[in-house]
């Protein structure tokens, strides 16, 4: 038998070349057949796919593959075993039946409502020096988000994206190594925040003032940090989910052992690019773990901070967007371990995410977590979240927030009180201030920025246009006044 | 906001029981626009930017007999008289609410519009003619195009929308291997002539990398679809119209600077613009100048600065309204008369389809051109936040444009 059948072969462990071929659907020509037309080199280990089940109740210690190896029973209750190429394990059964609904995916929480733990004890290790910087980000992070979103809707700035609701992926930040690498939506402000971008350096981008990283060139919200490991924001929606399977792919030859982390939101999850990702990164086995903020919300997908005020109104209800058992399902569908977490228990998620880092970097095992998070849209001055919520329903819902719940759990562990709190607030509030105003006053970046970057050099066409382009400004002085932009190249 | 959108969608029921659904959709769309121009006094400049030369424009049809007086009407379901004031989104919003009332087949779906689109073109139309036939999608873009060109496969007419037109890209092979070739493919046995894409397009002073594109270009390069863009109300509703009627799938790009800020007496009634033509909408004998959409107003602008500054001087300005097929016969015509051609667009320069105007326009024009073929681009960069005033083909670069191919 040619190397490569064998090789092929060995890829089932516990089956016998015997045993194979004396399956009928399988005819030793046709398996050739098939063999000859795959690609060289070890493959299809996907063939040992998990079925990720149990990890989602106890993620930490309890994480463990749950793959059932392929068992040596010809013929159990549910019917005669058959191992079709491509479908995990499966029976001949003798009545028809679509399948619709699997078990519902639980979600997985560590805390209740009121920061009491319900896990046990050794199930959350954190010390006080994490907890209180994840709480002091959490809060730092929203009061940004209440200041740029009113500057924004005084157009001082042009665009921005709020966070609200969704601060408790300041765990996964928290759960994650400083060389991992993020790729992420537009919601992930935190995870900078968490490690060292400073307030000047997110009131610059915003500002698009010669201090942006980028240069002024993007929206508001668009940051990017190589020291943080943090790539450049896109707009396009879905498209960075694949590239960090990529990243991840390329870690892991690397012998990096760190993985990448992918954030979208469930809109996110329904372009092309996601399935593509998902696929590519269980077939290629990347150390990626895939963060989808489900912004639970019975009616709105997307109204916010942008939608009211400038006239961007985006708003597709849930339904409209999918119809299966959230984004996890999809998960599972992929072969991709897979875990619901409460996106409002910020030691669910972070929990969740430790779990899933083992899982990536010591595994090679691409990880779907699911946040499912309330989106609280009375921030802004807009009545109309009331069309579409049931107004008792956001009143419940807003008693439990992210930041209150962890502040509740700090406050039981004895940890964090008013004074801090006030302490907290006060400072935080100078400082983004501090930033804030100082960042309105700086230039734009120089005009001649325009043509760089677009190359690693200027091709002659470039070349030629910024030429003109200054003799314009020469000639018409009054007309393309630079200054409001920093002088220089 | 929130009394004004319940009054709005119990007029719409009310309404609908007794009257043509077509006209009402625009008038009550008319009513949600005052609604928001009250509040807007405390609010923040509109998502689609200001234009303001579009104000004092000429090119804007003020009154109905300036609205009619337009040759292409005649004989049009716009020839009985009635006009009412509409901004380009009411304008959009108005034919699609025609087309969906004239033909059973028609759908319209996208991000988010069953509330009205994030630029409001499709608002009320839901409410009016059926959740089934007006829809939201999942958010994927080549998922609405290949959905639309199934739907017309068998002979329905899709109406698709892409949010924004920084985001057809997804779509892009849909579009250039799938619609764009169905006919061809098949021997002329299949088609989905039925299918219309629609998308908001170009600057807004602020729209950056992925809200200002004009990607007309890389469409033009596709035979088999074809890709027009309006410059005002009027022309947005007929040419529309035509687009959704016409048997070839066709890409609709709207300038969205123009949503509000173009305003004109719209005609009321049914009615279709030619595709594949161009339109003179200044006649004069020195200098030729085209472009489409939102640039005809800075052109427009040049033009009075550069027959103020240069005395005597007589431009006339083409707007080209598709892209593909496009009207190379009217251009060359006049630039057979005048001698000299501009040609500007907020696209990127290099392969931009002013390259491609230059390049037919030269071939037949040779021994007439006084001059050669001035293109007046957007520069060979992504679409710059804070550097966007420098990147645009501004009046200044227009006028530069037109005064070089006369002193040359
Ligand atoms: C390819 C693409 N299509 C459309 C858009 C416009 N858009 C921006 S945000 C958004 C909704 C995104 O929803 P989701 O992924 O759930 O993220 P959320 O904002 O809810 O966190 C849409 C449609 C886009 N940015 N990119
Ligand atoms: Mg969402």
């Amino acid at each position: 038998m040619a190397q490569m059948e064998r090789d092929y072969l060995s890829n089932f462990p516990t089956l016998s070349l015997p045993a194979a071929f004396s399956q009928p659907i399988y005819p030793k020509t046709m398996l050739r057949t098939l063999l000859s037309t795959i690609r060289r080199g070890p493959i299809i280990h996907q063939l040992r796919t998990p079925v990720l089940v149990s990890a989602i109740a106890r993620p930490v210690r309890a994480f463990a593959s749950t793959t059932t190896p392929l068992q040596e029973a010809p013929n159990d209750k549910r019917g005669e075993k058959v191992h079709f190429l491509g479908a995990t394990s499966s029976y001949f059964v003798y009545e028809m039946k679509f399948i619709q609904n699997m078990e519902p995916i639980p979600t997985y929480r560590v805390m209740d409502q009121n920061g009491h733990v319900k896990v046990q004890q050794d199930e959350l290790e954190v010390s006080k020096e994490m907890a209180v910087k994840i709480y002091k980000d959490m809060v730092t992070l929203n009061m940004m988000d209440l200041i740029l979103y009113e500057a924004q809707r005084q157009g001082r700035i042009s665009f921005y994206m709020t966070n609200y609701g969704e601060e408790a992926y300041m765990g996964s930040a928290a759960a994650l190594q400083p060389e991992d690498v993020i790729f992420g939506q537009y919601r992930e402000a935190g995870v900078l925040l968490y490690r060292g971008f400073t307030l000047d350096e997110f009131m610059n981008q915003c500002y698009s003032n010669e201090g942006d990283i980028g240069k002024g060139r993007q929206m508001p919200v668009h940051y990017g940090s190589k020291k943080h490991n943090f790539q450049t924001i896109s707009s396009p929606l879905g498209t960075q989910i694949p590239q960090a399977a990529g990243a991840a792919y390329a870690l892991k030859r690397a012998g990096r052992k760190n993985c990448v982390m992918c954030y979208f939101g469930e809109g996110a999850a329904s372009e092309g690019d996601f399935h593509a990702a998902l696929n590519m990164a269980a077939t290629t086995k990347c150390p990626v773990i895939f963060f989808c903020h489900v912004t639970y919300d019975p009616y709105v997908t997307f109204f916010r901070s942008i939608s009211r005020n400038n006239g961007f109104a985006i708003s597709t209800p849930v339904i409209d967007q999918y119809k299966g058992d959230g984004i996890a399902s999809r998960g599972i569908g992929y072969g991709i371990d897979t875990i619901r977490v409460d996106g409002n228990d910020v030691w669910a998620v972070y929990n969740a995410t430790v779990a899933a880092r083992k899982l990536a970097v010591e595994e090679n095992r691409p990880v779907l977590i699911e946040a499912m998070t309330y989106r609280i849209g009375h921030h802004s001055t807009s009545d109309d979240s009331t069309k579409y919520r049931d107004r008792k329903e956001v009143e419940r819902r807003e008693l439990d927030n992210p930041i209150t719940r962890l502040r509740k759990w700090l406050e039981v562990k004895g940890w964090w009180g008013e004074a801090e709190e006030g302490a907290l607030r006060t400072d935080r509030k100078k400082e983004i201030m501090r930033s804030f105003n100082a960042a309105e006053k700086r230039k734009k970046p120089a005009v001649m920025e325009l043509f760089t970057d677009v190359y690693d050099k200027l091709p002659p066409n470039l070349v030629e246009q910024q030429r003109e382009l200054n003799e314009l400004m020469e000639k018409y002085p009054e007309h393309y006044s630079t200054e409001a932009y920093a002088k220089g190249k | 906001m929130r009394l004004a959108t319940t009054l709005f969608t119990s007029a719409l029921r009310a309404a609908s029981r007794n009257s043509s659904v077509a006209s009402i959709a625009g008038r009550i769309v008319g009513q949600q626009a005052q609604s928001r121009a009250y509040v807007s006094s405390s609010s923040p400049p509109p998502a689609e930017g200001f234009m303001p030369g579009v104000m004092t424009s000429k090119l804007i049809k003020r009154t109905a007999e300036e609205a009619l007086r337009n040759p292409e009407l005649a004989n049009t379901g716009a020839a009985n008289g009635e006009t009412r004031k509409m901004n380009l989104f009411q304008a959009v919003n108005d034919a699609m609410a025609i087309a969906l009332a004239t033909d059973e087949t028609a759908v319209i779906f996208g991000e988010d519009v069953a509330f009205g689109g994030v630029f409001r073109c499709t608002t009320g139309l839901a409410e009016t003619f059926g959740r089934d036939r007006v829809f939201n999608t999942p958010l994927t873009e080549q998922g609405i195009a290949g959905f639309g060109i199934g739907m017309a496969s068998v002979g329905h007419t899709a109406i698709a929308e892409i949010q924004f037109a920084d985001y057809i890209f997804p779509a892009f092979d849909q579009i250039v291997n799938e619609a764009a070739k169905y006919r061809y493919r098949s021997g002329g046995i299949f088609n989905v002539g039925g299918l219309t894409l629609r998308s908001p397009c170009s600057a807004v002073g602020h729209g950056a990398h992925y809200h200002s594109q004009s990607p007309e270009a890389y469409f033009a390069h596709t035979p088999g679809i074809k890709v027009v863009i309006p410059r005002g109300p009027i022309q947005a509703k007929g040419l529309l119209l035509a687009s959704i009627r016409d048997r070839n799938p066709v890409v609709f790009f709207e300038p969205k600077i123009l949503y509000r800020s173009a305003v004109e007496q719209v005609p009321v009634g049914d009615y279709e613009l030619p595709l594949g033509k161009a339109e003179i909408v200044k006649k004069g004998k020195d200098v030729t100048v085209v472009g489409w959409g939102s640039q005809m107003y800075v052109l427009e602008n040049a033009i009075q600065m550069a027959e103020k500054r240069i005395p005597g001087l007589s431009c006339e300005l083409i707007d080209l309204r598709s892209i593909l097929p496009w009207d190379a016969e009217t251009i060359a015509a006049s630039v057979n008369r005048t001698g000299r051609l501009v040609v500007a667009h907020e696209a990127p320069r290099t392969q931009g389809f002013a390259a491609e105007i230059a390049a037919e326009i030269t071939q037949r024009c040779f021994l007439r051109l006084e001059a050669p073929v001035q293109r007046v681009c957007g520069w060979d960069t992504p679409f710059p936040l804070v550097f966007e005033k420098f990147y645009m083909p501004d009046i200044i670069r227009c006028f530069e444009g037109i005064k070089k191919v006369v002193e040359y």
